[in-house]
């Protein structure tokens, strides 16, 4: 590759490399407080829907083996 | 493409100093927002309790590491792929395999099950991702079938359906990922960014709308819009490679594992990593990490043969899972969450509930 081309290259990579981050920069943002009220709320509002959070009885569950009953 | 016209104020060096100018001009903006820690707002949640998680199914069968599964959406079964070049299709339930395919290559480090149960997609070292319909007739050679859908000039790391068997996502070897048609195998869009290999892929829930994160060597997560073949987000604070990224379950967060022996927990909207799961006893690094339902736990395979059970809001460790002889290279829990398969160099994939 010849040094022009090359340069040249490296010139539209940089310039690429630029315009990625001014994309990135002028993102709209929210404040961290704000995200992790949204996460705990997320989590909250969908926690009694999580078999493996809240456990599930082996009859609910196919994975978990059901112990057998004993009549008395 | 075509040398363009430099600016005579648009040297090199000119560009290489607004970058550094826009760089900390990103880290200004992050830090304006950066007023409080989440684990200090999740202070008031209620602490974890036990949690008592038990390997449930053993799957035995392959002859060499496992290195990638994935669930069907029938919560049952499961697809799974070997440096053997073999890949399995399972019942969870019942541990019977259902279908093998050998595929030509050795290392089929990526493979996934199509939305409708019909298909699997498989790749690694041949640089491709093939697609195998499944078959009802069990005599049936699958390997007639196979279609090749992507073409890489590395290895494939990852694959994933999109919301439908017509399209596939690829990462490879080759630093890029890839959207694909699968009846043509036409190439739909590329995604260029990450500067050496792309290690993983996770698609957005459906509901967030077209945009995908990966993880690679250059220790960055960049999320993509797939629409238009933009990275529309970067995250740098990992301190070596990424080998596993999975959406939390609302879409506004990501988390990631890498060989830096952590896994990070990233928000979109406040555009910043938001918690380190870390212990200074774990110091290998974290294989495959994946949330269960509700997001609240994270659960992270590892080079040491374990898997961390991480409290999410809380950046705590809640349990450790031993079982795995070696290391465990894929984890994934259920489409209805009732449990989570890991899989491992110790050649079996285990599912615990």
């Amino acid at each position: 590759m010849s040094s022009k081309l090359q340069s040249s290259n490296n010139i539209a990579q940089a310039r690429r490399t630029v315009q990625q981050l001014k994309l990135e920069a002028n993102i709209e943002r929210i404040k961290v407080s704000k995200a992790s009220a949204d996460l705990m709320n997320y989590c909250g509002e969908h926690a009694k829907y999580d078999p493996l959070l809240m456990g599930i009885p082996a009859s609910e569950n196919p994975f978990k083996d059901k112990k057998p009953c004993t009549i008395l | 493409m075509a040398a363009q016209e430099v600016q005579p104020n648009e040297t090199l060096a000119s560009l290489k100093t607004e970058s550094e100018t826009l760089k900390t001009k990103l880290e200004e903006e992050r830090a304006k927002l950066h007023d409080v820690e989440l684990h200090q707002v999740a202070e008031k949640v209620e602490a974890l309790g036990q949690f008592v998680m038990k390997t449930r199914r053993t799957l035995k069968g392959h002859g060499n590491k496992v290195l990638c599964m994935d669930w069907c959406k029938d919560k049952r079964r499961i697809v799974s792929s070997s440096q053997d070049g073999k890949v399995i299709v399972w019942d969870a339930f019942t541990t019977n395999k259902e279908h093998a395919v050998t595929m030509p290559c050795t290392w089929v480090m990526a493979c996934a099950y199509a939305p409708s149960g019909c298909a699997v997609a498989c790749g690694g070292l041949d640089n491709k991702c093939s697609v195998y319909p499944l078959s009802l007739d069990k005599n049936e050679n699958l390997a007639a079938k196979k279609k090749s859908v992507a073409m890489h000039t590395n290895y494939l790391s990852a694959c994933s359906f999109t919301n439908s068997d017509m399209q596939i996502l690829t990462s490879s070897g080759d630093g890029t990922c890839a959207l694909w048609d699968v009846e043509s195998g036409q190439l739909l869009q590329s995604f260029h960014g990450h500067a050496a290999d792309v290690l993983c892929l996770d698609l957005a829930p459906s509901e967030t709308g077209n945009t995908f994160v990966s993880g690679g060597c250059d220790k960055k997560a960049n999320v993509w819009d797939m629409r238009s073949g933009q990275c529309v987000q970067s995250f740098e604070t990992h301190e070596s490679d990424i080998n596993s990224v999975r959406y939390y379950p609302s879409g506004d967060a990501f988390a990631s594992g890498s060989d830096d022996a952590t896994c990070r927990l990233y928000d979109l909207r406040a555009d910043r990593e938001v918690a380190i799961y870390s212990k200074e006893s774990i110091i290998f690094g974290a294989s495959s990490v994946d949330f269960s339902l509700s997001g609240r736990l994270l659960f992270g395979g590892y080079n040491d043969y374990t898997i961390n059970v991480w409290d999410v809001l809380k950046g705590t460790r809640v349990s450790i899972l031993f079982g795995h002889e070696n290391r465990v290279s894929t984890l994934r829990v259920s489409p209805d969450g009732t449990a989570f398969c890991s899989g491992s160099w110790d050649h079996t994939l285990r599912i615990w509930a």
